[in-house]
C-alpha cells in the first residue's frame, strides 16, 4: 500500500475507536490537521515506512491510540477570576490531561449568560492548547429568575446552557427552559440539587457528618432534583443531561426514566467513583468540598454500576479551580470544588479499568464519543476525515500526583499524592502536538 | 503516664487511661482552687493566647482564670476587636499571633474541624474549647469529673443527654469520653434534632423522654435555641417543653440518688424548670466550678509537650 501526502503518522500504537468499532495495532496518517488513513500494522511494506521522514513519524508501540478526550464540564474562571485559571491554562490543563476539547460553564463574572460573553470566550481560545466550546446560562446571571437569550447564546456559539453551580429551583422556569432549548436542539445540563435541602451544607449528610458536626447536603436533595426534571423533560420533550451524577438514587432514577425513553443523559466525576465522605474527618481538607459532595461506598458502588450499564454516559471532571488562599481555610469556609483536568484519566485507569468495570473502549466512549454526541461536537471518533484530536495514552505509566506538576494554574486536588497508573503520553490537536509528557 | 497527644482536639480517640490521667490530675486542681490562696506556679513563663471566634462567658472566663492561677501569661482574643473583619484570614491571623512567642492556643469558633486546622498553621498546643458542632472536649471531661466525683465511677452508670442533640458539641463529645470509660449513654430529643444515623455512635437513641430517663443516673439536658424552632426543627417553644422540659414530676422514673446537669446557659422554663435547676440534685453550679480544675488540669499536662513526644 502507498503511503503519500501527510504530515504526521502515528506509528504502531493500539488504535481504539468504539465509534467505528476499530481496535487494531495500526498506523495513523494525518494530513491538514484531518485524519486521513488507518492502516493496519504491517499493511505497509517495510520500503514504504522506509520512505516516510523520521521526523513525520510519532512512535507509539506499546500506547494506546484514542481519539481527544472531550470534558463536558469544566470551570475555566476567564471571565473574572483569572488568578485562579485562564482559558490558555486550563487548556494547557486539560492537554496534560488528554483532553482536546472542553466545555466551560458559564458561572464566570460576568456570567456567560450573553452573546458578547460567548464571543470573548471563544475569542481568548482560539490559540489555546485544546478546543473550547462555551455553555450558556439558562438564566440570567444564573439566577434562576428569567431566561437568558438561549437564541443568542447558540447563535454565538453556546453548545448547551446550564446553571451550573445552581439548581433552577423554581419548576415553571425550567419547565420553560427545556420547552425554549428545544427549538436550538441543545441540552439543559443540570446541576441538580434542591436548595433547600442541600443549603448551608459542606458535607454528605451521614453519620461522617453526624459525627463531624459539619452540615451535611442529604442524597435525598439531588435525587428529588433528578426525578423533577426527568419529569419536566419528559412532559416538554426537551433534551435534559444531568451533570455530577453522585447517589444511588439518582442513577436509579436516571436509569428508570431511559429505559423510559426520557430524553435524558447523564455524567459521572471521578471524585465521586473515587472517594468517600470518611475521608473528611481524617484533616479536614478542604480540597475534598464539592458539590454534589462525595459520599458512601453504596454512592460509589452504583455510579460504577450506572457506568457499567449505560445509565450514565460520559465521564466529565468538573474541573473547578480555587486560589490556594481560599482554600486554605476553616472546612466550611471554603468555596466548593475541585480540579480534575488532570487526574481523570489516570482514576479512570486506576478505579475502573484496572478492576475490571470498563474496558479501554467502554472509558474512550464515555470520555469522548459520548460528548461528541450529545453536545454535537466534532471529534470522538478517529474516522477518515475527523479532526486530528487524538490522546496518546501510555497505559501501564506510574505516577504520582504532584502539586507542582499541574499545569492549571490552581493546585486545588485531593488527590495530590495519589499514585495512578496510567497516563498522557502525547496529546494533538488537530495535528498539532499541545503536550508530550516528559 | 502522659497523654498521647499534644493537643486537646476532641474525645474521639482518646484513651480510658489518659482520660483517667485528666480526671486524676483536675482532683489536684480542685483542692488548689479551694484555697485561700488558688495561685500556683506551674506554668509561669508559659504564655497561652485564648482565641475565641464566638461569643462565650463561661467557658472563656473559665479558661481565663485557670491560666492565671497557674501562673501563665495569658491573652484573650476576639474577633469583633481584631483585624478578621478587615478580612485576614484565620491562618494569618494565628499565624501572627504565634510570632509573638505563644506556647498554646486555647479556640472556640464556629466552624468544625478549626482546632485540626490550627495545628497544621502553628506548632503551639491546641485546646478545643469548642468547634463548630464537632467537640467540646473540656466541658465532656468537666462533665465526666462532675459524675465521677459523685459516684466515685463511671463505668455502669447510665447518663442520658436530652435536647438539641443534633447541634451539640457538648454531646459529641460526652458520647466519646462516656463510652469509652465504659458508661452507658442514651440520646433524646425531637426526631428533627436527631442527626442522621446517630445511633452508629453505640448509644440508644429515644424521642419519648419517659421512656430515655426510666432507670437512668445522670441526665444532662442541653439547651435548646430558639432559632431551631425558626428553621422548622419544632413547631413552638411551647411544644417542646410539653415533650422535652425536664420538670420534676418525671424525675421519678430515674434512679434514686440521680443527678441533674446541664452545661448552660440555661432557659429556665424551657428545657428545665425552676424547681428541678435549684433542686438538691442539680450540680449545674458544681460543674461550673470543676470546670475551672478540669482546664487546669489540660492545660497542666499540654503544657510544653513538643512534636517529638507524640
Amino acid at each position: 500500500m502507498k503511503v503519500s501526502g501527510f504530515n504526521m503518522v502515528i506509528k504502531g500504537g493500539l488504535v481504539i475507536d468504539p465509534a467505528i468499532g476499530f481496535g487494531n495495532e495500526a498506523d495513523l496518517f494525518i494530513k491538514d490537521g484531518k485524519i486521513t488513513k488507518i492502516v493496519k500494522s504491517g499493511e505497509i511494506s517495510q520500503r514504504d515506512i522506509a520512505a516516510i521522514p523520521t521526523e513525520s513519524i510519532i512512535p507509539a508501540e506499546g500506547k494506546l491510540i484514542a481519539p481527544g478526550f472531550i470534558d463536558m464540564h469544566v470551570h475555566l474562571r476567564e471571565p473574572g477570576r483569572e488568578d485562579e485559571e485562564t482559558i490558555m491554562t486550563g487548556c494547557q490543563a486539560a492537554a496534560a490531561g488528554g483532553y482536546t476539547s472542553v466545555c466551560c460553564m458559564p458561572n464566570t463574572n460576568p456570567a456567560i449568560d450573553n452573546q458578547e460573553t460567548v464571543k470573548f470566550v471563544l475569542s481568548r481560545a482560539e490559540h489555546s492548547d485544546a478546543r473550547v466550546f462555551v455553555i450558556g446560562a439558562i438564566t440570567k446571571a444564573l439566577k434562576g429568575e428569567e431566561l437568558s437569550e438561549i437564541g443568542d447564546l447558540v447563535k454565538a456559539g453556546a453548545v448547551a446552557i446550564s446553571d451550573d453551580g445552581n439548581f433552577v429551583q423554581n419548576p415553571e422556569i425550567m419547565r420553560r427552559a427545556l420547552e425554549y432549548a428545544r427549538m436550538f436542539d441543545i441540552p439543559i445540563i443540570s446541576h441538580a440539587e434542591d436548595k433547600f435541602l442541600c443549603d448551608g451544607g459542606v458535607m454528605n449528610e451521614s453519620f461522617e457528618s453526624t459525627r463531624l458536626g459539619l452540615k451535611g447536603r442529604p442524597a435525598v436533595g439531588e435525587e428529588i432534583a433528578v426525578l423533577r426534571d426527568i419529569k419536566l423533560c419528559d412532559f416538554t420533550g426537551g433534551r435534559l443531561h444531568i451533570a455530577h451524577v453522585s447517589t444511588v438514587g439518582a442513577v436509579k432514577a436516571i436509569r428508570q426514566a431511559k429505559s423510559e425513553g426520557v430524553n435524558v443523559t447523564a455524567e459521572a466525576c471521578p471524585h465521586h467513583f473515587s472517594l468517600t465522605d470518611d475521608e473528611i474527618g481524617k484533616e479536614f481538607n478542604t480540597n475534598l468540598r464539592v458539590n454534589p459532595p462525595i459520599r458512601t461506598q453504596k454512592d460509589v458502588e452504583a455510579i460504577i454500576e450506572g457506568l457499567i450499564d449505560g445509565t450514565i454516559d460520559c465521564i466529565s471532571s468538573d474541573h473547578a479551580p480555587h486560589a490556594e488562599e481560599e482554600k486554605d481555610v476553616e472546612f466550611d469556609q471554603a468555596p466548593p470544588g475541585m480540579i480534575g483536568l488532570e487526574t481523570t484519566l489516570g482514576l479512570v485507569k486506576m478505579n475502573l479499568i484496572d478492576k475490571g468495570y470498563l474496558s479501554w473502549a467502554d472509558a474512550i466512549t464515555k470520555m469522548s464519543f459520548n460528548p461528541a454526541r450529545i453536545l454535537k461536537l466534532p471529534g470522538g471518533t478517529l474516522e477518515i476525515g475527523s479532526p486530528a484530536d487524538i490522546t496518546i495514552i501510555d497505559a501501564e505509566r506510574k505516577w504520582t500526583v504532584r502539586k507542582d506538576n499541574f499545569h492549571s494554574k490552581s493546585k486545588n486536588s485531593p488527590f495530590i499524592g495519589w499514585k495512578l497508573s496510567g497516563r498522557v503520553d502525547c496529546t494533538i490537536l488537530g495535528g498539532r502536538i499541545v503536550y508530550k509528557s516528559k | 503516664m502522659k497523654l498521647y497527644s499534644r493537643h486537646l482536639l476532641g474525645l474521639e480517640g482518646v484513651t480510658e487511661e489518659e482520660i483517667t490521667l485528666i480526671l486524676d490530675t483536675t482532683e489536684t486542681f480542685r483542692e488548689i482552687i479551694e484555697r485561700p490562696i488558688k495561685k500556683v506556679p506551674t506554668l509561669r513563663g508559659i504564655t497561652v493566647l485564648n482565641l475565641f471566634y464566638e461569643p462565650s462567658t463561661r467557658t472563656r472566663i473559665s479558661f481565663e482564670l485557670a491560666e492565671k492561677r497557674l501562673s501563665a501569661d495569658s491573652i484573650s482574643f476576639t474577633p469583633a476587636t481584631s483585624s478578621v473583619k478587615k478580612g485576614e484570614t484565620l491562618k494569618d491571623t494565628v499565624r501572627n499571633i504565634e510570632a509573638m512567642k505563644i506556647d498554646m492556643v486555647v479556640v472556640r469558633h464556629s466552624s468544625s474541624g478549626v482546632p485540626y486546622f490550627l495545628t497544621q498553621c502553628v506548632n503551639s498546643n491546641i485546646i478545643n474549647a469548642g468547634d463548630g458542632t464537632h467537640e467540646h472536649p473540656t466541658q465532656a471531661l468537666l462533665d465526666m469529673f462532675t459524675i465521677r466525683r459523685k459516684y466515685k465511677k463511671l463505668k455502669g452508670l447510665r447518663v442520658v443527654m436530652v435536647g438539641d442533640i443534633k447541634h451539640s458539641r457538648v454531646v459529641r463529645s460526652n458520647i466519646w469520653g462516656l463510652k469509652t470509660m465504659g458508661a452507658s449513654v442514651a440520646l433524646c430529643g425531637p426526631s428533627t434534632l436527631l442527626p442522621f444515623e446517630v445511633e452508629r455512635f453505640g448509644v440508644d437513641v429515644y424521642s419519648d423522654l419517659d421512656k430515655a430517663i426510666d432507670g437512668a443516673d445522670v441526665v444532662n439536658i442541653m439547651r435548646i435555641q430558639l432559632e431551631r424552632q425558626q428553621a422548622g426543627m419544632f413547631p413552638s417553644q411551647r411544644e417542646y417543653t410539653n415533650l422535652f422540659g425536664i420538670t420534676k414530676e418525671r424525675l421519678s422514673l430515674l434512679n434514686k440518688n440521680y443527678t441533674i446537669m446541664h452545661p448552660g446557659p440555661m432557659n429556665r422554663g424551657v428545657e428545665i424548670t425552676n424547681e428541678v435547676a435549684d433542686s438538691d440534685s442539680s450540680v449545674i453550679l458544681e460543674q461550673v466550678t470543676n470546670g475551672q480544675a478540669v482546664r487546669m488540669a489540660v492545660l497542666y499536662l499540654l503544657s510544653g509537650k513538643k512534636e517529638e513526644e507524640e
